[in-house]
């Protein structure tokens, strides 16, 4: 199996009419955080979601250790762990029982020791047995970043891990990224707020500055 | 041989040999249907059971044939769509809805038409009647879902997946509602009980031809204005606009 | 596989049982509907018993549809589903898994309530059984066709009547052959062979459905 890698090549996104964004290249490798930045409604997270496979893109493609994503799916998503806007947990179940939930879903055995260890490392030690729904928009947020963890991958895929977490939340997870970049993980995320990490070399894209341009002009020749 | 399969599939070269192809079908549709209706009208005899009446046949049939026929055709562009990304074949599905609805919908109006005087009432729940009304219903559902997605892409492989889903229920669906049929006693209409005249056989066809022609020119003019809405940034849109 | 399949169909048990509302809310539904018919019609016996069948299927049909709307709508709103596609299990598994939930949960209770209502359509002891076999038959068919039209409307406006329009007309050979083997045995012909077709129906949604549930899915959420 070829090294680790996420390599984008050419890729374009559309929403409606619009162009979102074309051209876009990068390829970063283990121990490589790639931040993603731009302004609102600029295709960020549109970009992000590409990555994941979740979405198609316009143009252009993902590849992850040299292969079309859309052509190893599965290795791939066993690989890629992926937080978004929405933090993916059930409010009727408790933390606990979101993230065993979660890792079965992705087809994964959690125990019960394992899941509680890392939600405690999150700071919900207090509320391991509350349904979600009862918690903050932060401790959700929390859980959201537990399952990460507790994923296991290689690759994240993170769009404003860090929004609704006070100054805590946003130091712990600096720290997470550290660590998993330092130990050869991946990392693409975007952020509005400054990000401090420490022996991580950061890199950066923007996406979305060139002027909105009708998506039509470049499929026309399809 | 993919390379031209490509060319054509690409909407710029498809709306020019529309738009040359329309004219042809759509006044092969006007002349056969002068043609069908005077068979159907003047030529054919009068029948010795139904009299007049049974005329509107020549309407029903080919309306009912050509509902049925459409959604076939929409499943196999909805098939090629969702195989090969040819945007051209969602195009084609969405150009035929309409048109298959408004020949299934003549279909039932025309069958009422006939069932009044000829069984004395309006609607009687005979199998392929009833058939007909299902395969209304399954364009109007393929119609609502495309009508309610607002983005295009979805709206595309949607519809097709209903389409698809759809199809390979029509059989079924024609299956059950004969079974349930003949299990109900219901009414059957069929022209006249025995033979059909070979005029009017002749008429008929005749007819059924128009209403093909008319479908396709329908539908190419439909598909050519949803891919000059779906087009319209592009640079031989504008040229054509301007010019 | 199998444990997996398991584990969706066990995930959504888990949340019906945290939130038992939605599950009486769907039976009284049906109860309240089929109930409601003598009322409309009257009460001669000899009436109800030929109208009985076709009632109780058709609310059958209206309240399995009134389950489904939800059946990937809460998945999708707090992210769940996103996570679910990202897993490298075969999103065909998930469709299956969640149809089959909610045929337990929905469809299922249908069978211990129909008794009491065929007593109330004055339907004879032998009549009922036969009610009860095409509704065990009958209702996962109404479950699995009815995961791909809520795979399609997922998060449209209006995605609740909507999936009554593209759904209804699919149910027509279940509603055929299921309130046509009741009819067969009143009539004294017997039910074999509606129940048999019935049957083939299932088997052909149970092949077909999920896939185009899964494929729906995806082009719904990306």
């Amino acid at each position: 199996m070829s090294p680790p890698r996420l390599s984008v090549t050419g890729l374009a996104c559309s929403r409606g009419d619009r162009l979102l964004f074309s051209g876009v290249n990068f390829d970063i490798g283990a121990g490589e955080l790639l931040l993603v930045q731009g302004g609102n409604g600029r295709g960020k997270t549109s970009l992000l979601r590409l990555l994941t496979g979740l979405a198609t893109p316009l143009a252009g493609q993902v590849r992850w250790r040299g292969e079309p994503i859309e052509r190893v799916r599965e290795r791939y998503h066993a690989e890629m762990a992926y937080v978004g806007h929405l933090n993916g947990i059930k409010d009727e179940l408790t933390p606990l029982e979101n993230l065993r939930m979660a890792a079965g879903l992705a087809g994964r055995r959690l125990d019960e020791a394992q899941a509680e260890q890392t939600l405690e490392r999150l700071g919900l030690a207090h509320c391991l047995d509350l349904p979600a729904r009862v918690l903050s928009f932060g401790q959700r947020r929390r859980v959201a970043l537990a399952g990460l963890l507790t994923a296991g991958a290689l690759l994240w895929i993170l769009d404003e891990p860090l929004t609704g977490l006070d100054v805590h939340g946003v130091a712990l997870v600096e720290s997470l990224l550290q660590e998993h970049v330092r130990a050869g993980g991946l990392a693409v995320m975007t952020t509005h707020q400054p990000l401090q990490l420490a022996n991580v070399p950061i890199q950066r894209l923007r996406v979305g500055d060139a002027d909105l341009t009708p998506a039509e002009t470049m499929s026309a020749g399809q | 041989m993919a390379f031209n399969l490509y060319y054509y599939a690409s909407p710029a070269t498809f709306y020019g040999l529309a738009g040359r192809l329309i004219p042809w079908f759509g006044w092969g549709a006007a002349l056969l249907t002068i043609i069908g209706l005077y068979i159907g009208l003047f030529v054919a005899p009068t029948d010795f059971q139904q009299g007049d009446a049974y005329r509107v046949i020549f309407i029903h049939v080919p309306a009912a044939w050509m509902g049925m026929f459409i959604y076939l055709v929409m499943a196999f562009w909805s098939a090629v769509g969702l195989a090969f990304k040819t945007r051209l074949s969602f195009m084609m599905a969405r150009a035929l809805a309409p048109t298959g609805a408004m020949f299934t919908f003549v279909a039932l109006w025309t069958g009422a038409l006939w069932g009044k005087p000829t069984w004395g009432t309006w609607w009687v729940w005979d199998a392929r009647l009833t058939s007909t009304l299902i395969l209304l219903f399954l364009y109007i559902g393929i119609l609502a879902l495309w009508s309610a997605i607002d983005d295009r892409q979805r709206g595309d492989k949607a519809g097709a997946l209903l389409t698809l889903i759809g199809a390979v229920n029509v059989p079924i669906i024609y299956f059950s509602v004969q079974w349930w049929n003949t299990l109900h006693q219901g009414a059957s209409i069929k022209p006249s009980g025995t033979s059909m005249d070979e005029i009017m056989l002749a008429g008929m066809l005749v007819m059924a031809f128009a209403a093909w022609f008319y479908a396709i020119a329908a539908a190419l003019a439909r598909v050519r204005s949803i891919i000059l809405e779906r087009e319209r940034h592009t640079e031989w849109v504008k040229q054509i606009l301007q010019g | 596989m199998g444990r997996f399949l398991l584990t969706v169909i066990r995930r959504d048990l888990l949340l019906a049982a945290r939130r038992r509302g939605d599950w009486l809310t769907a039976q009284a539904f049906f109860v309240m509907v089929v109930s409601l018919f003598p009322l409309g019609i009257g009460a001669d016996p000899q009436l109800l018993r030929s109208i009985g069948p076709g009632v109780v299927w058709v609310a059958a049909l209206l309240a399995s549809l009134l389950s489904l709307a939800r059946l990937f709508a809460d998945d999708h709103r707090d992210g769940s589903l996103e996570q679910m596609l990202l897993s490298p299990e075969p999103t065909v598994l998930i469709a299956l898994g969640k149809a089959l939930a909610h045929w337990l949960i929905y469809g299922l209770p249908l069978l211990a309530i129909a008794p009491l209502l065929g007593l109330q359509f004055a339907l004879p002891a032998e009549a009922i059984g036969v009610l009860m076999a095409s509704l065990a038959i009958g209702t996962p068919i109404l479950s699995l066709l009815g995961s791909v039209g809520a795979a399609l409307v997922l998060g449209l406006r209006g995605g609740g009547v909507l999936l009554t329009l593209i759904i209804l007309p699919l149910y027509v050979p279940a509603l055929i052959f299921g309130a046509g083997a009741v009819d067969a045995t009143l009539a004294g012909t017997g039910a074999q062979a509606h129940l048999s077709l019935l049957g083939a129906f299932l088997l052909m949604c149970l092949v077909v459905s999920p896939w185009v549930a899964a494929a729906a899915l995806r082009v719904s959420v990306e």
